[in-house]
């Protein structure tokens, strides 16, 4: 009986052995994590949906956010083609499409502050007027301090980007990230439709 | 038995000779490394400290309850012990100890060099261990509720609206929080870390089927607590709001509501109980098999039972709010829902009995701490069952009766197969072997304390006595139950003093144990005792479950069959 100097058996030929990328089996369980802390801020919007003792309502002040929308989604898929293009090492393709994500979740991101200075500033509603302000801030909070997040990494890679430091071997890196983005694009259209949509 | 000499690799790797160092070289190795066995042992260590002194905590209680009308204690004070108790006891020593066990043991199990991420390993660690030093700073730093003291007294799970501010003014509830959002933080980042390795660290042949159960029970667990410990910290953000931004989630008097804080909780709290008892499980199916000198029963039956037990455990979640008045069609599901997880519970307990059936039994004492493990988790189970009656709740729920049935899982059941996974592996660990005639003293002395307090804790239960009161009236009858069970906390203290004794005496007057002292067949055997950073010189090749015995036995070996 061979045996290697283990002592554990060879004796018979190895099938082929390949393994998932660790950054992406993290990234998913990440992913899977942060979806069930949105899932419990969802369901607190839901439950207390109407149940605010006092005004503004969603109805009287939310606006339909169509534009912002259309750019975070967008930028789901420029975040892709950069990633595509580290792939086959077009360096400079990566840097312009991920700057365009960049802009893209910037105009989101600008959106929604100045969404929140006029709640505040004109409509009186911060977390502490009523349940839907308190709801409201929390799950829309929650989600864009996920898009800073990722805006300072997609910022931070799209630097090392330009400066010529992010070749195609980091291309598992940024896929990762771009996973990261298209969880937080997601998240977003549930926010969306909640929040906006039924929920006004 | 193998011979030493199929080994010599593996000794070889190990038996480096190591230059004299001074105390700050070692504190700084420690303090500053991303091994995953030493973070292992930080993660062991820290736990340890934490249990005595929660132990310590309960042990307080149990003076203070041991005859009525006692002032052994200030009511503020036992308010604060009863919520540091459980706190500590859930957060800080089992989430920690059993994640310390699974980073110690995933990657030899495996065949890994190391976890999937060995810096977020790190991180994890000291999230936890400084959440733990933060909750006890809340004796000394933080401010309570007026004259009262400071450490947090609202309980562990931390009804609202006691946690609103108006209700726990200062900042001791703030302490609560804070340290338990760190906690799950770093049970987040650890249970990412096992997932990762388990999926993508595997050494060639290791494929899922032929993974050994602890690791398909720590990847198990792990899953669950990424969809159980994200809600308690979502809960938690919620809570913080509540108290620093003045938002309205749990505020009554705003329209908030206190249950939808009971039903977030339990969403954490019920799937938790089952986060730390399947490492227990993982522990009886590695020590179990070795000691009947028999392959686990029933492999398949035993990874479909425990995926099977993370899902159905997501659904029983409110069998802990009976007595809220939930309407009849939910109080309907939750009964059949914790009922029907007692199946797979059920098939576990029978493929342990078939394994232990017909074999060769060796006593050593991790066997017997694995023998009492089966059987008081048996009649854990029962008591689980009766409670997951809804009628049979409402009367006993809050009493003693759910205190006697929880410490019966956590302690005869998790702490139970945690001793025996500390006698199990300390030789790989240390490379010594622990004292099997201290051992037998510890195991007959913790049965015997075990028993006299959490058995008869269950008939104060059935008299009345609701938990968390701080004395009570000497015309109860409850007394002397109370003072038997008090006496029977003794004695698990002295026996816990004497395995920590066993534990220091072992390490440095234990016998040389050898890189595989059980004739056991799972890669970790196949590495020096201690293991060498690197864990395996070269990178194993399996072929079978057991690939041990494959060496040992190869006219028999397992490879063969599969």
């Amino acid at each position: 009986m061979a045996t290697s100097q283990y002592g554990l058996l060879t004796q018979q030929p190895l099938e082929p052995w390949e393994l998932p990328s660790r950054g992406v089996v993290g990234m998913l369980c990440l992913i899977l994590a942060e979806a069930a802390i949105f899932l419990i801020f969802v369901v607190a919007y839901i439950f207390y949906e109407g149940k605010s003792l006092s005004g503004p309502t969603p109805a009287e002040v939310l606006k339909i956010p169509i534009f912002s929308t259309i750019c975070l989604l967008s930028s789901s898929i420029t975040v892709h083609f950069a990633a595509h293009a580290l792939k086959h090492n077009k360096t400079r393709q990566t840097s312009a499409w991920l700057a365009a994500t960049v802009a893209l979740g910037t105009i989101f991101i600008a959106w929604t502050g100045m969404e929140w200075y006029e709640l505040i500033y004109k409509e009186g509603l911060t977390i502490k007027t009523n349940l839907f302000g308190t709801t409201y801030y929390s799950l829309v909070g929650l989600h864009a301090t996920h898009v800073v997040v990722g805006l300072l990494m997609l910022s931070l890679s799209l630097a090392f980007s330009l400066l010529g430091w992010q070749t195609e071997k980091h291309y598992n890196r940024l896929e990762v990230l771009s996973l990261y983005w298209h969880f937080v694009d997601a998240v977003w259209v549930v926010v969306f439709l909640v929040v906006y949509v039924f929920g006004r | 038995m193998a011979t030493d000499a199929s080994y010599g690799n593996a000794l070889a790797g190990g038996a480096q000779t190591a230059p004299s160092r001074t105390a700050l070289q070692i504190v700084h190795e420690w303090v500053t490394t991303v091994d995953h066995k030493k973070i292992g042992l930080m993660y062991i260590v820290s736990a340890l400290l934490f249990l005595v002194v929660a132990g310590i905590e309960a042990l307080l209680m149990r003076i203070q309850l041991a005859v009525p009308n006692n002032t052994a204690v200030s009511p503020e004070a036992f308010n604060r012990l009863f919520t540091m108790h459980g706190t500590t006891m859930v957060f800080f020593v089992g989430m920690p100890i059993l994640f310390g066990f699974g980073n110690y043991l995933i990657p030899l199990m495996i065949g890994a060099r190391d976890m999937a991420f060995p810096r977020l390993n790190a991180f994890s660690f000291w999230c936890t261990f400084f959440g733990g030093i933060l909750l006890y700073l809340s004796y000394v730093a933080g401010s309570g509720l007026a004259g009262a003291g400071t450490a947090p007294d609202v309980g562990w799970w931390a009804y609202a609206p006691l946690t609103a501010a108006p209700f726990s003014p200062g900042h001791s509830t703030d302490y609560w929080t804070l340290s338990v959002l760190l906690s799950g933080i770093s049970s987040i980042g650890s249970a990412i870390n096992i997932v990762a390795t388990v999926v993508s660290m595997r050494c060639p042949g290791m494929k899922l089927t032929r993974m050994p159960l602890l690791v398909w029970l720590y990847t198990v667990m792990s899953m669950l607590v990424f969809v159980t410990v994200s809600p308690l910290t979502a809960a938690q953000i919620m809570l913080m709001f509540d108290r620093y931004l003045g938002s309205h989630f749990f505020d009554t008097q705003a329209g908030g509501s206190a249950v939808l804080w009971m039903h977030f909780f339990w969403i954490f709290g019920h799937p938790e109980v089952y986060v730390l008892i399947l490492p227990a499980f993982a522990f009886a199916n590695e020590i179990i098999p070795v000691f009947s000198r028999k392959a686990i029963f029933g492999y398949p039956a035993m990874v479909a039972a425990s995926v099977g037990i993370g899902f159905v455990s997501l659904s029983v979640w409110a069998h802990h709010m009976f007595t809220v008045g939930m309407s009849a069609g939910s109080n309907t599901f939750f009964v059949l829902a914790t009922m029907a997880v007692g199946v797979p519970t059920g098939i576990k307990i029978f493929n342990w009995l078939a394994t232990i059936w017909g074999g060769r039994i060796q006593f050593t004492t991790a066997m017997l701490f694995s023998i009492g493990f089966l059987f008081q988790f048996l009649v854990a189970g029962l008591t689980g069952i009766m409670l997951a009656s809804a009628p049979f709740d409402w009367q006993l729920g809050n009493s003693y009766f759910v205190v006697a049935h929880f410490h019966y899982v956590l302690v005869g059941a998790i702490l139970f197969m945690l001793f025996a996974a500390f006698y199990y592996w300390y030789p790989k660990m240390t490379g010594r072997m622990m004292s099997e005639k201290i051992g037998k003293w510890h195991f007959w002395l913790f049965l015997i304390g075990f028993h006299i307090t959490f058995d008869l804790m269950h008939i104060p239960g059935i008299l009345g006595m609701p938990r968390r009161i701080y004395t009570y009236e000497a015309d109860r009858g409850w007394m002397i139950w109370n003072l038997i069970i008090s006496g029977g906390a003794a004695i698990q203290a002295i026996a816990t003093i004497v395995f920590v004794y066993n534990l220091v005496w072992s390490f440095f007057k234990g016998k040389v144990a050898g890189p595989d002292p059980w004739d056991a067949w799972t890669l970790e055997w196949a590495a020096a005792s201690p293991p060498p950073p690197y864990n395996f010189p070269q990178t194993p090749v399996v072929e079978s479950r057991r690939p041990l015995w494959d060496i040992k036995h190869p006219e028999d070996a397992d490879a063969y069959y599969e």
